[in-house]
């Protein structure tokens, strides 16, 4: 018995340690490229999305029978995909074109040389080039070289906030300045309701916070410096008082007490948003849809308001600057046994009628210009129409700083952000651990 | 080993031959894995381009890694403290559950439905009953002094509901341990108990327990192995969080090689977490003598 035991016992500590190195071997189950015929079957890897997934068919569609190609999609679910993608990358069963999130996920790749330049392609054609919202291809593009064409929505973050609640507490416009929205604060606590609905439990949801303090403080440069590793970067004053601002909420109460209990996977936070126990929530613009899903009812009744982050006065960023996801978006493999006819595909369709028509018809709001009135259809017409013009009147549109920091650097930040909203970290030990772990 | 005259005493026993599928199933996914690992932790690996040598950076970085202590620290908590609630609950509750009667039965059937379901959805279940505001959290949190509900969200109170999920979770297979065993307790013991005047209390403790030796040695290794590999639930309970504060060993692991894809310092965990494991497995047949196989039930 003990020694079947004993033996039970190392093999499960042999699985631990297959799980970590056991990954690789999940790569190869990738599909294989055919051999033989005429052209060869090009892979595209992207998301698990019903709506959108059904555009991008389509678009492929298009494209083999055109061009004579054979591209294939293949839909993954999001948190296997990013392991899966890791893996086949830089092995012979990478896919020839992925999705990926741009910024500093999509310089890992660059960086170890396994992803193709786009840059010349896009440059003759400067048709299709110019369509682009340039803040967003901007994410795209590493050292100047352009690497990844956006192929689906943007998604700024704003907040999203209860009309019937805001009206009960005597509040009729959402606040613009950051002292009015401090008193508004007040005045719903005031009510009785809870100012702020935060999934506290999950540090992307406070990062986000963080990430609108700094820009408005210290404008977007202050992020650019903390991307690029500059020296002092991190504990740059502009960071710590951003911090500073995110304890002076907690302490007036703003979040409540239990925030770091609540959880946005499982509609926590949304729950106290629609039941109307909280007035706001400060989320990605896919809230929207999340919560027709989730909360029909709250929408159809009209009770739901979103608006832009605050100003805050003597800040050196401009009100009218982002941060979000600017899109997700397509590279092509440098081991593609075909970048010609895998770059032609995304310069050719990213940027076609059907497939921009497409992406609208499901909800998303392409970094396209020129869309300003064909956006403002469907049941969120007039969200889309706000959307949009976010992406396209804003300065400067940072990526989510959990996606634009190596890997690594941000579960350290996640870590600690979440230590400080509970106040088990003070702002300035939040800027020093955060250069030591970056090395700057 | 033996020698001709020998194999021929004992032929039709099993050989080496018998025991190859075997020896080679664990070579290719236990011992392969772990030499692989101990080469992956001296070097630096992303899992996009090829593993890169870089010496001891990696081990040196475990020494200022300040997560470690902490993750080791909550480790070893939560083996101990696994151990001793999952067998104060278990032992007596099998125990009982061996006896007759359609109650008991009944609630057997109840007490191991949780057996049925898979670790991800125990987690997926508890956090929604965790939820502050409109989960049973909001509901009992008033009653025993958590007025805001706020139980996984406290870095105080989080590892504890860990604990309680994991217990939850686990306890229905001790039980059915215990169970088993008590029911191959031989009646004669307890008769002759009875004969000497030893009441129910006395019964238990003089002779259920000292009968059930193997089977707590049994089930508290697995118990303890199974604390140091675990990890699924707290990923999707907590996330490890609040901050740090349920970031086990094999979960700070997890979060440095899949989510950081730092797979050459999480290599370093893992031989870590494999030493520990080796090591605390060898100690405990050394303090229990449970290699031995001594039996219980001499003189009967």
């Amino acid at each position: 018995m003990f020694r079947s035991m004993r033996a039970h016992k190392i093999a499960v500590a042999g699985l631990v340690v297959l799980a970590v190195t056991g990954v690789s071997a999940c790569g190869s189950s990738g599909p294989q490229k055919s051999g033989g015929g005429s052209a060869k079957e090009l892979q595209l890897w992207t998301l698990q999305n019903p709506g959108v997934n059904g555009v991008q068919q389509k678009a492929v569609d298009r494209f083999n029978k055109s061009s004579g190609a054979k591209l294939k999609l293949s839909t993954y679910v999001n948190d296997p995909y990013k392991v899966k993608l890791q893996t086949a990358v830089g092995s012979a069963n990478a896919p020839d074109i992925f999705y990926n999130w741009g910024g500093g996920n999509l310089k890992g790749y660059v960086d170890a040389g396994q992803v193709a330049d786009l840059t010349k392609a896009l440059d003759a054609a400067p048709d299709v080039k110019a369509k682009f919202i340039p803040s967003v291809l901007d994410v795209g593009t590493v050292d100047g070289k352009v690497y990844g064409i956006p192929m689906q929505g943007v998604q700024p973050v704003s907040f999203f906030y209860n009309k019937v609640v805001f009206k009960k507490a005597g509040i009729s416009e959402f606040p613009t300045t950051w002292s009015d929205f401090l008193t508004v604060v007040d005045k719903l606590k005031a009510a009785g309701v809870q100012p702020i609905a935060l999934a506290g439990s999950q540090g992307w949801c406070e990062l986000m916070y963080l990430e609108y303090f700094l820009d408005r403080i210290g404008g977007p440069e202050k992020f650019q410096a903390i991307v690029k590793n500059e020296k002092g970067a991190w504990t740059d004053p502009a960071v710590v008082e951003s911090m500073g601002m995110v304890q002076d909420l907690v302490d007036r109460g703003a979040f409540g007490t239990n925030y770091a209990a609540v959880n946005y996977d499982n509609k926590g936070s949304q729950a106290l948003l629609t039941s109307g126990k909280a007035a706001m929530e400060l989320m990605g613009s896919w809230e929207v849809t999340s919560l027709n899903d989730a909360f029909p009812k709250f929408l159809t009744a009209g009770s739901l308001g979103w608006a832009n982050f605050p100003a805050i006065k003597g800040g050196a960023g401009d009100p009218l600057d982002i941060v979000g996801n600017p899109s997700n978006f397509y590279s092509v493999s440098s081991r593609s046994s075909d970048v010609a006819a895998a770059t032609k595909f995304l310069l050719q369709e990213m940027v076609s009628d059907e497939y921009v028509a497409g992406m609208i018809s499901v909800g998303q709001v392409p970094a396209i210009l020129g869309l300003e009135k064909k956006v403002k259809i469907g049941a969120f017409a007039d969200f889309n129409a706000f959307v949009y013009q976010m992406g396209l009147t804003a300065p400067s549109f940072a990526q989510s700083w959990d996606q634009a920091l190596p890997a690594a650097l941000s579960q350290t930040m996640l870590t600690n952000i979440q230590q400080v909203f509970n106040k088990q970290m003070t702002p300035q030990e939040f800027a020093d651990s955060m250069a030591a772990a970056a090395g700057s | 080993m033996s020698s001709r005259t020998q194999s021929s005493v004992q032929a039709g026993r099993p050989g080496f031959v018998w025991a190859a599928p075997a020896i080679v199933f664990f070579a290719v996914f236990a011992l392969l894995p772990m030499f692989v690992v101990v080469y992956l932790s001296f070097t630096s690996y992303s899992a996009i381009s090829d593993p890169v040598w870089i010496g001891v950076k990696n081990w040196r970085h475990l020494a200022t890694d300040p997560l470690v202590g902490n993750s080791l620290r909550l480790s070893a908590g939560l083996t101990v403290l696994s151990w001793l609630v999952q067998t104060a609950i278990a032992l007596p509750l099998g125990v009982y559950l061996a006896g007759k009667g359609r109650t008991r039965s009944v609630l057997a059937a109840v007490l191991f439905l949780p057996l049925l379901m898979s670790g991800a959805a125990i987690a997926l279940l508890w956090s929604t009953l965790f939820d502050p505001n409109f989960g049973l959290a909001s509901v009992v949190g008033p009653l025993i002094g958590v007025a805001d509900g706020n139980f996984i969200g406290k870095p105080t109170l989080a590892f504890y509901c860990v604990l309680l999920v994991i217990a939850w979770q686990f306890i229905p297979f001790h039980t059915l341990l215990y169970q088993g065993a008590t029911r191959a307790i031989p009646t004669s013991l307890y008769e002759a108990a009875m004969i000497d005047g030893a009441e129910r209390f006395k019964q238990f403790t003089l002779i259920t327990v000292p009968q059930l030796r193997d089977t707590i040695i049994t089930s508290g290794v697995l118990m303890i192995v199974g604390s140091l590999t675990y990890f699924e639930i707290i990923l999707i309970l907590t996330g490890g969080g609040p901050g740090t504060a349920t970031r086990i060993l094999p979960l700070h692991m997890y979060i440095t090689g899949f989510r950081g894809f730092d797979m050459g310092y999480a290599s370093v965990l893992a031989v870590l977490l494999l030493a520990v494991g080796t090591s605390l497995s060898l100690l405990i047949t050394k303090v229990t003598g449970y290699r031995k196989m001594s039996s219980q039930k001499e003189g009967l």
